[in-house]
């Protein structure tokens, strides 16, 4: 079992879903991200995603499109981000997924993204546009590596759909809170407690719960069905107003909120 | 070949909200297009309505002037609100409105594409919003009025480089919010399948009449077919019906912008590569981080970064071949169309007319050229104007 999906079964164990966080690789600057992972490690976070600029975000929201605007502007690069990690892990062991997009993968090879990321140390990559049904040859590609694999889900799915993504994925399942694009939201949709629902009927693989979760409720609302939850926006937004240590201090503030409500699950 | 690809080409390479909704209209259109009721609705609101079939017109003083080949006009600048994109969203409206949608979205860069879509969204009563770049919200304003007119609201976009593309983004995050109700009429053959596909089906109508019209006034076909490329869906109209004619020759005509640096021209076949952008593998301008390019054209219908997935398959098999022209020279061909025909065609038809001025000289007096007059250029009097100073 890798590292990622051994980190989010472990909420099975002791009862406390796991806390992902979303971080855009490079916004402003790869010193502030490389700070920022380190210091999330410290403050309880479980696992990292760790997103990769593309210049066309169509699934993300204003709040990580900019962040991606500002990455691009600061010249960050796949290669880049793959250097990043490697820097990372001279200090922290924490899961890291890749999260971006497919063309910026597809353009660095396939073959060479998986081998790079796993030998940098990266435990994971989600392409939020490619669907299982395109991905033969990036699955073998990181099948070869041992680089694992996570597919998303969303409320449209269909039981068809929902077997697919678990097939071609290895670390977890991601569902989406609700149909639309990355965001912070006053309320958490109820969909996707019956997609998660749905989801466990066909595997034993973790679920993680993401898109719109930004408040301590809602937090402890996923806790109660899914095996963790990811937040990103909420984040990227703390850390993109003033100071850097100012936007720690309030990212810090909001882990500490979102890591209170996710003991005491009621699911299993 | 595997349904929704053309060759290694096409596909559907989106986010996971997207694939249940993509495989509903898919199935929704395969049944409507083997269904004569839907068939007889379209072809009667393309007859009575848009104006079809539009006529096929000898140049006899741009032949006379360019001294070689016979040249022949389809002349789509005559279909309803003024080229060829009304084919599409006719059938594209028509088809939602059958799957139980009430809200039309689409994107628009020169406004075309938006006119059309508030068209046939006013004519079968369907709510309707255009994603339009700010950059094009502001040199399109006449076309912006129209949309407003026509029952539409204008939802300018502020993202990226604010212009198609960023359009087509803001669209794609609309329809992944609002799949329960909302169809997104895309106005290309470019996305995900089933679009590339469904859009050609519905501009193949331009074909079918061509080349039923060329063989009765010239008694055979043509030697080439020429078309302007931005995403390629007049130039699939026109070329579907000839693919099978493997004498006659195929033409994209690209925009070479000012010049072939990054970011001056949207010629991907000549600056681009394979890879991912809205939904499909095609060829797109992109760096080589894969990072997709601005690009510039004087004709906003062609300033795009990607092609339709058809077309590099197209080019793979060297069935079509894919040339570029300058700004310059499709204002000069914009300016003699305008002169010797007295019609104005629109700058990215003039893109066609511009690679006919360099071909048809050459050619014998009995050959046969048709190039696809795909829009009118009325909407671009005022940026020709400021450009010439006066």
């Amino acid at each position: 079992m890798g590292r990622l999906r051994a980190c989010l079964s472990g909420s099975r164990e002791d009862g406390r879903a796991r806390l992902v966080v979303f971080v855009m690789a490079g916004d402003p600057d790869l010193d502030t991200t490389h700070e920022l992972v380190l210091r999330l490690e410290e403050w309880g976070v479980d696992a990292v995603e760790l997103g990769i600029p593309f210049s066309d975000p169509i699934a993300d929201g204003p709040v990580i499109q900019k962040a991606a605007e500002r990455a691009l502007a600061a010249g960050v690069t796949v290669q880049r981000v793959l250097d990043l990690v490697e820097r990372i892990r001279q200090r922290s062991d924490i899961p890291i997924v890749l999260f971006t997009y497919v063309n910026p993968v597809m353009r660095f090879g396939l073959d060479r993204f998986a081998q790079l990321a796993k030998a940098r140390g990266a435990d994971g990559a989600l392409l939020l546009d490619l669907p299982p049904e395109e991905a033969d040859g990036y699955l073998q590609a990181c099948r070869n590596v041992g680089l694992e694999t996570v597919f998303l889900l969303a409320p449209t799915s269909t039981e068809d759909r929902i077997r697919r993504a678990v097939e071609a994925s290895s670390g977890f399942l991601y569902c989406v809170s609700r149909t639309g694009v990355t965001g912070e939201r006053e309320k958490l949709s109820s969909e996707v407690e019956n997609l998660v629902a749905r989801v466990r009927r066909v595997t034993d693989l973790p679920i993680a719960v993401g898109f719109g979760i930004s408040q301590g409720e809602h937090a402890r609302q996923v806790a109660r069905y899914a095996d963790a939850v990811v937040v990103g926006s909420a984040v990227v937004r703390r850390m993109a107003e003033g100071s850097r240590e100012e936007g720690l201090l309030r990212v810090r503030g909001l882990i500490e909120e979102l890591s209170s409500g996710l003991s005491g699950r009621g699911w299993r | 070949m595997r349904e929704g690809y053309f060759g290694p080409f096409g596909g559907r390479y989106v986010p996971e909200t997207l694939m249940a909704p993509l495989a509903e209209l898919e199935r929704a259109y395969q049944v409507a297009r083997r269904d004569s009721e839907f068939q007889n609705e379209l072809e009667g609101y393309l007859r009575d309505y848009a104006g079809r079939p539009t006529p096929l017109y000898f140049a006899r003083r741009l032949t006379e002037y360019w001294g070689g080949a016979k040249v022949y006009l389809k002349r789509e600048d005559l279909v309803h609100t003024g080229a060829h994109k009304l084919n599409n969203t006719l059938g594209q409206a028509l088809l939602a409105k059958r799957m139980g949608k009430s809200r039309l979205i689409a994107e628009t860069g020169a406004g075309q594409h938006g006119v059309a879509t508030a068209t046939a969204a006013a004519v079968l009563g369907l709510r309707c919003e255009i994603y339009m770049g700010s950059v094009d919200v502001q040199r399109q304003a006449l076309n912006v009025f129209r949309m407003k007119l026509l029952g539409a609201r204008v939802r300018p976009v502020d993202s990226g480089s604010r212009t198609l593309k960023d359009a087509i983004n803001e669209a794609l995050r609309d329809w992944v919010t609002n799949v329960h109700d909302t169809h997104y009429l895309l106005g290309s053959v470019l996305g995900p399948h089933p679009y590339p596909t469904m859009v050609r089906d519905f501009q193949s109508v331009i074909g079918r009449e061509a080349r039923q019209q060329i063989l009765e006034r010239e008694g055979r076909l043509p030697d080439v077919v020429i078309a302007c490329v931005g995403g390629g869906s007049n130039a699939l109209g026109i070329f579907s019906a000839f693919l099978a004619d493997e004498t006659v020759r195929l033409v994209g005509v690209e925009a070479g912008g000012r010049g072939f640096e990054p970011g001056c021209h949207a010629a991907r076949f000549r600056g681009g590569s394979p890879g991912v952008l809205h939904g499909c593998y095609t060829y797109v301008l992109q760096t080589d981080d894969g990072q997709i390019l601005s690009t510039h054209s004087i004709a906003a219908g062609l300033d795009y970064p990607a092609v339709g997935p058809e077309h590099a398959f197209l080019r793979m098999e060297g069935r079509a071949r894919y040339v570029a022209v300058s700004d310059e020279e499709a204002l000069s061909a914009f300016r003699l169309c305008a002169q010797l025909e007295g019609i104005l065609p629109a700058l990215e038809s003039a893109h066609a007319l511009a690679y006919a001025a360099q071909v048809v000289p050459n050619m014998g007096r009995d050959a046969v050229v048709l190039v696809n007059l795909s829009g009118r250029g009325d909407k671009d009097v005022q940026q020709v104007a400021e450009r010439w100073g006066d």
